[in-house]
């Protein structure tokens, strides 16, 4: 594989488009001119930061240095999906909730698909590791937040109807039902869109990526064929571990409903 | 027999009293003394300190979901989560008996439950309470929404659940009510007083 190295001056060449927009928004006062200027700076940034973080790991032949970004990534990603969320667990429980269901979902399926489908040597690689689960955790990130967020909305709103099911008798799975129906559905349409347009209205980034970088096209659709499988099934395992999770936070062992465990929205 | 011991709700004072079968018990109070929160703590739909026994069995020797098909809280106002009010009663119900003792059409069954009026959804929500035969009915407010003629025949069905050997305790605002229903009345003390145990007179 070969591909076009890009130098400074093409980066400076990419960002005139920016600029662009800046004297634009100058021109008609939109007011957008910094935003835009420290947006870009930061997105600069970071990926520039990333891409010496992860020459320094690709570098090492230890499995502990990816071990050390996998938990860094799940901890962020966990942390991001609290914050996410209008009403949380109170305490512990939130980021307890978040970092477990990112942590086995996310690491399973980046384990499956590394190690089974894949294969590389040694199987720890971070090469592959680091990019497949930046990928999962990103989409199950945004399953489970809108699961939970589904979750404890309805629960709030639907408290009456819940606690009459719970005081006929109901298990708090049955009391639950329709509401995690209902999460589960708004958590996984999503998945379903993305993966039949495909291809066709949208070129997913990663394809386009190894295209760029000079791969077949057909391998690189292989390729992503194979992450659009383990992603989707990632999200929607994730979504179903964390409202399935969230409703036995939601309740106690005597099946009651605990909505004091929620905080208020901010 | 239902037997309520040192039952303390949220702050307020422990309360203790039995219900036989065959008998109802009236819970009396201002506003805010507890009386909901009393039947909520019984039936275990809210956390509480002291105990209750139904025959013999404390709440916590029971998983909660069949403390709660024993021991039954009925809002005073029934929430519900289906379309129509019959995806609400368990498929063994005998509505054809019971929807027209209290003196509604069947057909109001199977209407959307938003055209139904607050009165015709309370009557529904206490056929709902009972339809499956649990030993103890916890009814608040049954009759609230309800005018004198359909009071008459709500009342008409709670008198049957008593006659049938169920326990009763009634939370109601309506002194005539107690006095037609009730073989025991407990008073929820405002603050700073005891809770006041007395039979109902004749």
């Amino acid at each position: 594989m070969n591909y076009m190295e890009l130098s400074a001056t093409d980066l400076a060449l990419a960002s005139l488009l920016l600029v662009v927009n800046g004297a634009i928004s100058l021109a008609f006062r939109l007011g957008l001119a910094v935003s835009f200027a420290v947006a870009a700076l930061r997105m600069g940034v970071q990926l520039a930061a990333v891409g010496f973080v992860l020459n320094f790991i690709f570098a090492q032949t230890s499995p502990l240095w990816t071990l050390l970004i996998v938990l860094v990534m799940v901890l962020v990603a966990g942390y991001e999906l609290v914050q996410r969320q209008e009403r949380r667990f109170r305490g512990w429980l939130a980021y307890g909730l978040g970092n477990a269901t990112l942590l086995l979902v996310g690491g399973l399926a980046t384990l499956y698909a590394v190690v089974l489908v894949v294969h590389p040597s040694p199987w720890y690689a971070p090469r592959y590791i680091v990019p497949i689960l930046g990928m999962v955790l990103g989409n199950t990130l945004t399953s489970c937040s809108l699961a939970l967020q589904t979750l404890t909305e309805s629960a709030v709103r639907e408290r009456p109807a819940i606690e009459a099911r719970i005081a006929l008798g109901a298990t708090r799975i049955e009391a639950f039902a329709a509401v995690l129906r209902r999460a589960l559905n708004t958590a996984i349409t999503p998945l379903l869109n993305v993966m039949s347009v495909a291809g066709i209205v949208s070129l997913p980034g990663m394809m386009t990526g190894q295209i760029l970088a000079g791969a077949d096209p057909a391998e690189a659709a292989k390729y992503q064929i194979m992450i659009m499988f383990v992603l989707t099934g990632a999200s929607g395992l994730g979504a179903f571990a964390a409202a399935f999770a969230g409703v036995f936070l939601l309740t106690d062992t005597r099946h009651r409903l605990r909505l004091d465990r929620l905080t208020k929205p901010a | 027999m239902l037997r309520v011991d040192y039952l303390s709700v949220g702050g307020l004072p422990p309360v203790s009293f039995v219900v036989a079968p065959q008998e109802c018990l009236a819970v009396e109070g201002p506003s805010g003394s507890g009386k909901t929160r009393l039947l909520r703590a019984v039936a275990d739909l809210d956390a509480a300190d002291g105990f209750v026994y139904l025959e013999g069995a404390e709440r916590r020797e029971v998983p909660g979901p069949e403390w709660r098909r024993r021991v039954r809280y009925a809002a005073a106002e029934p929430a519900w989560w289906g379309a129509n009010a019959r995806e609400h009663f368990p498929a063994a119900a005998k509505l054809d008996r019971l929807i027209p003792a209290i003196g509604l059409e069947p057909k109001l069954l199977d209407r959307p439950l938003s055209e139904l009026s607050t009165g015709e959804r309370q009557r529904l929500g206490l056929v709902r309470a009972l339809a499956d035969e649990p030993r103890v009915l916890l009814l608040d407010e049954p009759t609230a929404a309800l005018d004198a003629e359909a009071t008459a025949l709500a009342e008409e069905l709670i008198r049957f659940q008593i006659l049938a050997g169920r326990m009763v305790v009634l939370v109601s605002h309506n002194p005539q009510q107690i006095a037609r229903l009730a073989h025991t009345r407990l008073v929820l003390p405002g603050q700073g007083q005891a809770a006041i145990l007395a039979r109902v007179a004749a």
